[in-house]
C-alpha cells in the first residue's frame, strides 16, 4: 500500500496541474480580448468587433474549466491538509476569503456580461466588463500567489501554541497584515506568474490565427490578431526573462537550498551555470553537463567568484530533491529563451506582411502554444517540489527563530491511503474525460471559426427586445453593419 | 472581545450560506427539472435562464469556503476531513453542472446532448442532495475523538436525518427552481414548470414534516437554544406562513411573490440549521466535550477582525455586481447568438 502523504501530494499536484491549464490562458486572452475590443470602440470596425466575439466564445469555455476545476484545491485543502489547514487557517485563510470577495464575484459577474451580454449592453459596458473580468482574473492570481509566497518565505506572523482538547498544537497567528500581503517572495512571483499567463494567451492567438493563415480561411481576422498577439508575446517574453532574473536572485536570498536545488550545485563556492545535465544527488554531481564556469555567481552576485549556497550546506533531512526541481527549471529557462528568440526574430517580418508568407514559420506558431503550458507548468513544477520537506518554511521574525511545517506534518490524521487513491482514481478518469472533450470543444470552435463580416449582421446592443425599423437601421449604422437586406441571421446557437 | 467577534463571524459564515443556498439552490433546482423539458428548444432555455448566473452563484459557495477556513479553521479542517467521500463527490458532481451547461450547446448531435443533458441533471440533484446530507450529519454530530481523529462510514451516511435531509434539499431546491423558471419562461414551457412547482411543493410539504417529526423527537440539541431566546420562535411560524404562502402565490399566477416565499423558506431553514448548532462547528457523538465551537475553533483576534475590514470594504461591490447582473439579464429568456 502506498502511503497517505505520496499519495496526497500526487492527488493535489494532479489536480491543481489540470486546473493550471486554463486560469493562466483566461488571464493571457483577457488581454487579447481587451486589446481587440479597444480597437473596435476606436475604429468602430465590425472586423475587431467579430474578432473580440470569437475570442470570448474560447474564453467562455476555458474560464467555465477554470472554475469548474478551482474549487477543488480550495476543498482538498480540509480533506487531505487538515493538520497543515489548522496551522495556516489564521494566516492563508484571509488571502482565500479575500480571493472570494474581491476577486472572484467581480469576474464571475462581469463575465455574465461579457459572455451574453453582447445584445443587452452598449459596446462601452461590454469593453468596460471585459475589462473588469480580466483585471478579476489578475486579482484572483494576485491573492492566491500572496498566500502561497506565505509558506514559501513566511513574513508578518509568529507561530503560538494552542490547546485544543487539552492537548498542544502550534499554528501561525498573523501579526501584520500588509506583511505577510508583502512578504519577501510575493511581488517578483505574482509578477512572473502573470508574465507567463500573458505570454500564454499571446502564443495561443498566434498558433489559432497561424492556423488559419495556412489554410487560408479567416484570413482578415487571423491577419487582426496575429500582430497584436506578437507584439503582446514579445514584450512579455522579454519581461519574463528579467522577472526571472529578479526572482532567482531573491529565492538565492530567501530559500538557498531551493535555489541549489535549481542549478544542481551541491558544493557551496563559487556558481556553475549548468545550460544542461543530468544531476545526480547521492554522487553529488551533474552527469553530462554543459555548463558555464562562474556564470552562475555572475548573474546572483556580477562576480565569478562570488560563493553560492550549497546543498552541502543544508542539513540533510531539510534539502529537497533535485533531479526534479533541475530539470523543470531547466526546460521553463530553456523554453522562456526559445519565446524570446522566436517573436523577437519574427517581429521585423510583420513589416508588409512578410510573415504570412513564411509558411514553415506559420507551422512553427502552430504548435509553439505548446510551450508556454510546458513552461507555465514546469515552472509551478520547480517552485513546489523545490521548497520540500516544507509546506511551511521556517523563518526568523524579530530575532526569532519560527518553526516550520513540514509536508509530512500536514496531512489529515482521519483520511486512510485507500480514500486518496479512491479519489484519485475518481479525479484522474473525471478529468481524463474533461481534457479529451476540451480538446474536441476547442477544435470545434477553432473549425468553425468566427463570424464572417460579409455573412453577418451586427445585431443592435439594445437592452430588452431588439429595436425595429427606424432605430435598428441607426443602431446597424452606428454599429458598422452595411447588411441590412440580411434581416436576420442570428444563428440558433451553433 | 474575541468572543464577540466569534458569533458575529458566525452570523457571517450564516450570511454567505443562505446567499449560497437560495441563489445556487434554483441554479441545481433548474438541473434536477431539466430532464423534464422534454424538447431541446426547451431545454436550451432552461440551460439559459440560469447560464448568466450560475457561475455568481457558486462564488458564494467558494466564499464561504474559505471564509470557514479563515475564521474557523479547526472546524474546517475536521469537517472536510471527516466528510471525505461525500466531499469529493460533491467536487465531481459540481464539476459536471458547471461543464454540462457549457459543453452541451457545443455540438448538434443528439447523443453529445444526452450525455451533458444527464450530466447536469445528475450534477445537479447529487449536488443538492448531498449538501443536504452533510447538513443532516452535522447537526446529528460525528464520532470524533479528543484529538480531532474521525472515522465516519457508510452507515453513519446511510442514518435517517442525512438521508431525509438530502432528499428534502433536492425537493426545496427542485421547487425553488421551478418557480423560479415560473419567472424565466412562458406559454407551455411555464404550464409544464407550473405543474412541477405544485409536485415539488408537495414533496417538500411532505418531507419538510418528516424531518421536522423526526428533529423533535430525536435530536434535543436542535431546539435547546430556543429556551434562551424565545423569540426565535417568529422563525418557524414565518416559515411556515411563508409555505403556506407559495400555494396561494401559484393559484394567483403570481410567481414573484411565490419566489419571495420559497427564498423565505431557504433563509428560515438555514437559520434553523444555525440555531441547531450554536455554538457549536463540529459535534462530537462520542463525547460533546470533543466538540469544536464557535470560541475554541476560531482564528486570532487580528485575523477575525481584518476580515471584518475586508468583508467590509468586499461585500457593497459584491451586492452591487450582483444587482447589476440580476438587473441586465432580468425578464423572460430569449434565445440568442451568444446562448448556450
Amino acid at each position: 500500500m502506498m502511503d497517505v502523504e505520496l499519495l496526497s501530494r500526487l492527488q493535489f499536484a494532479g489536480t491543481i496541474m489540470f486546473h493550471y491549464l486554463f486560469p493562466p490562458l483566461t488571464i493571457g486572452l483577457g488581454l487579447i480580448m481587451v486589446l481587440l475590443e479597444f480597437q473596435w470602440l476606436r475604429t468602430r470596425d465590425i472586423g475587431w468587433n467579430h474578432a473580440a466575439r470569437f475570442w470570448t466564445r474560447i474564453f467562455a469555455l476555458n474560464f467555465a474549466l477554470g472554475v469548474a476545476t478551482g474549487i477543488v484545491m480550495e476543498f482538498e485543502f480540509g480533506t487531505n491538509w487538515a493538520a497543515y489547514s489548522r496551522f495556516v487557517g489564521d494566516v492563508f485563510g484571509s488571502a482565500l476569503a479575500a480571493e472570494g470577495i474581491f476577486a472572484f464575484f467581480l469576474e464571475s459577474g462581469f463575465l455574465a456580461v461579457l459572455v451574453f451580454g453582447w445584445d443587452r449592453v452598449g459596446p462601452k459596458m461590454h469593453f468596460f466588463s471585459s475589462l473588469m473580468v480580466w483585471l478579476g482574473g489578475m486579482f484572483s492570481a494576485v491573492w492566491i500567489v500572496v498566500a502561497n509566497s506565505w509558506q514559501q518565505t513566511p513574513a508578518g506572523y509568529h507561530v503560538v501554541e494552542y490547546t485544543l482538547n487539552d492537548h498542544i498544537a502550534y499554528r501561525a497567528e498573523i501579526t501584520d497584515f500588509w506583511a505577510m500581503v508583502f512578504n519577501p517572495s510575493s511581488v517578483d512571483r505574482l509578477t512572473h506568474v502573470l508574465i507567463g499567463a500573458m505570454i500564454l494567451g499571446a502564443f495561443f492567438v498566434l498558433s489559432i490565427s497561424a492556423f488559419y493563415l495556412l489554410r487560408n480561411r479567416h484570413v482578415d481576422f487571423a491577419k487582426r490578431c496575429f500582430p497584436i498577439a506578437l507584439w503582446v508575446a514579445a514584450i512579455f517574453s522579454v519581461l519574463a526573462l528579467v522577472s526571472g532574473h529578479d526572482q532567482a536572485k531573491t529565492v538565492s536570498k530567501t530559500q538557498p537550498a531551493k535555489l541549489a536545488a535549481f542549478e544542481g550545485h551541491f558544493e557551496t563556492g563559487p556558481g556553475d551555470l549548468y545550460l544542461f545535465g543530468w544531476p545526480d544527488a547521492s554522487a553529488k554531481t551533474v552527469h553530462g553537463a554543459v555548463r558555464v564556469p562562474g556564470m552562475l555567481s555572475w548573474l546572483l552576485y556580477n562576480d565569478t567568484q562570488k560563493p553560492v549556497t550549497g546543498l552541502d550546506a543544508i542539513p540533510a533531512d531539510q534539502q529537497p530533491p533535485v533531479w526534479l526541481p533541475f530539470q523543470m527549471y531547466h526546460l521553463m529557462v530553456g523554453l522562456g529563451m526559445f519565446f524570446i528568440v522566436l517573436t523577437l526574430g519574427t517581429l521585423p517580418l510583420l513589416w508588409r506582411g512578410r510573415v504570412y508568407r513564411q509558411r514553415w514559420l506559420l507551422w512553427i506558431f502552430v504548435f509553439a502554444v505548446v510551450g508556454p503550458f510546458i513552461a507555465n507548468q514546469a515552472g509551478w513544477i520547480a517552485a513546489e517540489v523545490g521548497r520540500q520537506p516544507w509546506i511551511v518554511y521556517p523563518s526568523i521574525q524579530d530575532g526569532v527563530e519560527m518553526r516550520g511545517l513540514r509536508t509530512s506534518e500536514g496531512l489529515s490524521e482521519s483520511v486512510r491511503a485507500s480514500q486518496v487513491l479512491w479519489s484519485i482514481i475518481l479525479f484522474g478518469s473525471v478529468y481524463l474525460l474533461l481534457f479529451i472533450i476540451w480538446i474536441y470543444v476547442l477544435n470545434e470552435k477553432i473549425q468553425h471559426g468566427p463570424t464572417d463580416p460579409e455573412q453577418h449582421r451586427q445585431t443592435p446592443p439594445t437592452p430588452d427586445a431588439p429595436p425595429e425599423g427606424l432605430l435598428a437601421l441607426e443602431a446597424d449604422r452606428l454599429a458598422g453593419g452595411a447588411h441590412l437586406l440580411d434581416s436576420d441571421s442570428r444563428t440558433e446557437g451553433a | 472581545m474575541i468572543e464577540t467577534l466569534a458569533v458575529i463571524w458566525f452570523g457571517l459564515l450564516g450570511i454567505l450560506l443562505i446567499g449560497y443556498v437560495v441563489l445556487d439552490g434554483f441554479d441545481l433546482g433548474v438541473g434536477i427539472l431539466h430532464p423534464f423539458a422534454p424538447a431541446d428548444r426547451d431545454r436550451r432555455i432552461l440551460m439559459n435562464a440560469i447560464g448568466p448566473l450560475w457561475d455568481g452563484n457558486e462564488v458564494w459557495l467558494v466564499t464561504f469556503g474559505g471564509a470557514l477556513f479563515a475564521a474557523f479553521p479547526v472546524a474546517y479542517a475536521t469537517v472536510f476531513s471527516a466528510f471525505y467521500e461525500p466531499f469529493m463527490l460533491l467536487l465531481v458532481a459540481l464539476i459536471f453542472r458547471a461543464v454540462s451547461l457549457e459543453f452541451r450547446s457545443k455540438v448538434k448531435a443528439v447523443r453529445w446532448r444526452r450525455l451533458w443533458d444527464f450530466g447536469f441533471f445528475g450534477g445537479s440533484f447529487l449536488a443538492a442532495f448531498l449538501l443536504g446530507a452533510a447538513g443532516g450529519r452535522t447537526m446529528l454530530g460525528i464520532p470524533m475523538n479528543q484529538t480531532l481523529h474521525t472515522a465516519l462510514d457508510l452507515s453513519d451516511w446511510l442514518a435517517p436525518l442525512p438521508l431525509l435531509v438530502g432528499a428534502l434539499t433536492v425537493a426545496l431546491f427542485a421547487m425553488h427552481g421551478a418557480i423560479f423558471l415560473l419567472l424565466k419562461t412562458e406559454a407551455e414551457l411555464q404550464a409544464r414548470m407550473r405543474k412541477w412547482a405544485w409536485r415539488c411543493y408537495f414533496a417538500f410539504l411532505a418531507l419538510y414534516l418528516l424531518t421536522t417529526a423526526y428533529v423533535a423527537l430525536n435530536v434535543p440539541r436542535a431546539t435547546a437554544n430556543f429556551q434562551q431566546h424565545p423569540w426565535f420562535w417568529i422563525v418557524p411560524v414565518l416559515n411556515l406562513l411563508a409555505i403556506a404562502n407559495i400555494p396561494r402565490a401559484l393559484r394567483h399566477g403570481s410567481p414573484g411573490y411565490a419566489f419571495f416565499s420559497s427564498s423565505a423558506i431557504i433563509v428560515a431553514l438555514a437559520f434553523l440549521f444555525a440555531t441547531a448548532m450554536y455554538p457549536n462547528l463540529v459535534i462530537s457523538d462520542i463525547d460533546p466535550r470533543w466538540n469544536v465551537t464557535i470560541f475554541n475553533g476560531c482564528s486570532s483576534e487580528k485575523t477575525l477582525k481584518i476580515m471584518l475590514v475586508i468583508a467590509g470594504i468586499g461585500m457593497p461591490f459584491v451586492l452591487s455586481y450582483t444587482a447589476v447582473v440580476y438587473w441586465v439579464f432580468r425578464g423572460r429568456v430569449t434565445l440568442g447568438e451568444s446562448s448556450y
